[in-house]
């Protein structure tokens, strides 16, 4: 994008009526944000009010303490953050070694083991959801942040994505590390890892993503509020009869803020790492 | 997905005809690597052997089981099965999926537009515009509902306030059977444009200029370029937003379960697959009908994934 020679087609990329139109999609697309954010700065009866209140005028902090003071909160975003740095740690290190080994290294039985770990990504969750369950509970392992991370520190995606990584990388290096007489871990960690960061940090990006997000699997095996993570928490708080929508709001709102707040920070990479697992 | 595993075989076999470069390289073939490899395979082996390849095993044998009052597991053949296809329930809440998944659908060409008005070269502020358009994809679903619910609220909610300013008088968008299923579906809607956006963003990046600056010398329109050239050169991702949108569809929960409440009296007209699949497992406790269902969803989905594979060459490009 060389903004000496801009093109009539390019000036008009910068017009008024594209402003304007992009502006309120783009209006659209974040507004429940932004009702959220009020909402959470409101009184019960302002929220309650029609027409609505736009602007609560005295702003309820008081809000924000109180999902520390009157729900779980602090417990549960301890759990998402475990389970999440649980997951990604674990996805790290297993799919980027079994991924290495299935680009790269010649073993018996290489292809029928990748058609097995890969043919889990053709199944929908359901379909493994109940025995796993029962596995974690005969483990006694619910209501346990391993527990609720467990399963997911494999990743057949994950496994799949790092190999497409490692069959991109050129063989020389290899060839001249193995002469030097460095053994195959050696060669991975010190030579091969640090070429496949683009790989890494999309798998971190979409780990932390669903890791954070998930529901289901969370809800399954806790039964304590305080042993839940923060997404089962909320779909919990959301589920009861409690009507301080203002609370509801502002947890919700610390619930998100982490992974919103990251990705804004890192937005080219987020939009990278996904568009890139996506194209392969 | 193609398993290279057998070229690469070939290739590394290939260097035996030529003059040897590395001693006898047959014999290293043989020994491939040592137990290295095995090391590196063998933890995501097992875990993926323990806790999935195990698990969809075991969930087949489930679904002709029913789980005993006091636990166990007594074999009844197809009984769940017989029961599943007699269950209105699950009727409905294969139609509410299906509904779910279209309004999601509709949402692509939605996404095309935004992608390419947001990639146009030279915008400003496209960063900031991008940030706007990925935060309902980003964000944790089970939050995102929480808002949609004080949207959608029938008796203070914005929606049925901005509604009553022209004069319409929104129902209970959330607790009527039929409304419900498509307040739900809008909201998926607008979680995963973001998706699309991302996906056909790259795609659009890859398009050559020329042939929008050939376009424009024939005096093409915008619009006849969008759809033109636009349009058909996107049309593999297009399809691959379509395939993974509707697998995303098909496994309708978070949001549903968040913005409805366990409480709702639309509840039983409006649930999803996945939402009887959970209720039955581990609300009702009955592990061998859940399992029936939870091969249902794999079937449904595998059927239509097979259907859109057939219909690709109808409309997917691949230059």
């Amino acid at each position: 994008m060389s903004k000496e020679s801009l093109s009539p087609a390019q000036q008009g990329a910068n017009s008024v009526r594209t402003h304007l139109v992009l502006g309120i999609i783009g209006f659209v697309m974040v507004f429940p944000f932004i009702w959220q954010l009020v909402i959470s700065l409101s009184t019960n009866d302002q929220v309650m009010s029609v027409p609505p209140t736009f602007w609560p005028g005295d702003l309820q902090w008081g809000n924000f303490v109180d999902v520390f003071t009157k729900l779980p909160f602090f417990d549960q975003f301890g759990v998402s953050v475990g389970i999440t740095v649980i997951r990604v740690i674990g996805q790290v290190v297993l799919c980027s070694m079994a991924g290495y080994a299935f680009a790269r290294m010649r073993f018996r039985g290489r292809g029928v083991f990748l058609a097995v770990i890969l043919s889990i990504l053709m199944v929908p969750p359901q379909v493994y959801l109940i025995p796993q369950f029962q596995i974690i509970q005969n483990l006694g392992l619910l209501n346990t942040f391993i527990g609720i991370a467990l399963p997911g520190i494999f990743s057949a995606f994950g496994v799949f994505l790092m190999r497409q990584i490692f069959l991109g990388l050129p063989l020389e290096l290899e060839e001249a590390a193995r002469l030097d007489g460095a053994n195959p871990f050696q060669i991975f960690y010190k030579i091969m890892l640090p070429l496949a960061t683009p790989g890494i940090s999309a798998l971190v990006i979409i780990t932390t993503l669903w890791s954070w997000n998930d529901l289901l699997w969370p809800l399954v095996v806790t039964t304590y509020a305080e042993k839940m993570p923060v997404s089962a928490g909320l779909a919990t708080l959301a589920g009861s009869i409690t009507t301080d929508y203002p609370v509801m709001m502002a947890a919700s709102v610390l619930a998100m803020a982490p992974v919103l707040i990251l990705f804004i920070i890192l937005q080219r990479r987020v939009v990278e790492g996904l568009a890139f697992s996506g194209s392969k | 997905m193609t398993l290279r595993t057998g070229s690469t075989t070939e290739e590394s076999r290939a260097p035996a005809a030529v003059p040897p470069v590395r001693p006898a390289p047959k014999k290293k073939q043989k020994n491939f690597d040592g137990y290295w490899p095995w090391l590196f395979v063998l933890p995501t082996l097992l875990g993926v052997l323990g806790f999935y390849i195990w698990p969809i095993i075991q969930t087949g044998y489930l679904s002709f089981t029913e789980t005993g009052p006091f636990g166990g597991e007594e074999f009844i053949g197809l009984d769940n099965y017989q029961t599943m296809l007699a269950d209105g329930n699950v009727g409905q809440a294969l139609i509410n999926t299906l509904v779910y998944t279209v309004i999601v659908l509709a949402g692509i060409p939605i996404a095309l537009l935004m992608a390419n008005l947001v990639n146009q070269p030279g915008l400003k502020f496209a960063s900031f515009y991008r940030v706007l358009f990925f935060m309902p994809y980003i964000a944790m679903p089970t939050a995102v509902a929480l808002v949609w619910r004080m949207i959608y609220n029938g008796d203070f909610g914005i929606l049925n306030w901005l509604l009553s300013l022209v004069g319409i008088d929104g129902p209970y968008w959330t607790s009527t059977p039929g409304f419900a299923i498509v307040s739900v579906g809008i909201v998926g809607m607008w979680a995963s444009l973001g998706f699309g956006i991302i996906i056909l963003g790259a795609a659009l990046k890859n398009i050559s200029p020329e042939y929008y600056e050939a376009a424009q010398l024939d005096g093409a329109t915008k619009w006849k370029q969008f759809t033109a050239i636009t349009v058909p050169l996107v049309t593999p991702s297009l399809f691959f937003v379509t395939i993974i949108s509707v697998i995303n569809g098909f496994q309708l929960f978070d949001l549903l379960y968040a913005i409805m409440g366990q409480y709702n009296p639309a509840l039983v007209q409006s649930q999803s697959l996945v939402y009887i699949f959970y209720n039955q497992a581990f609300i009702q406790n009955d592990k061998g009908y859940a399992a029936a269902i939870g091969m249902l969803i794999l079937v449904v989905i595998g059927i239509v994934t097979f259907f859109q594979f057939r219909m690709q060459k109808k409309w997917v490009n691949y230059v």
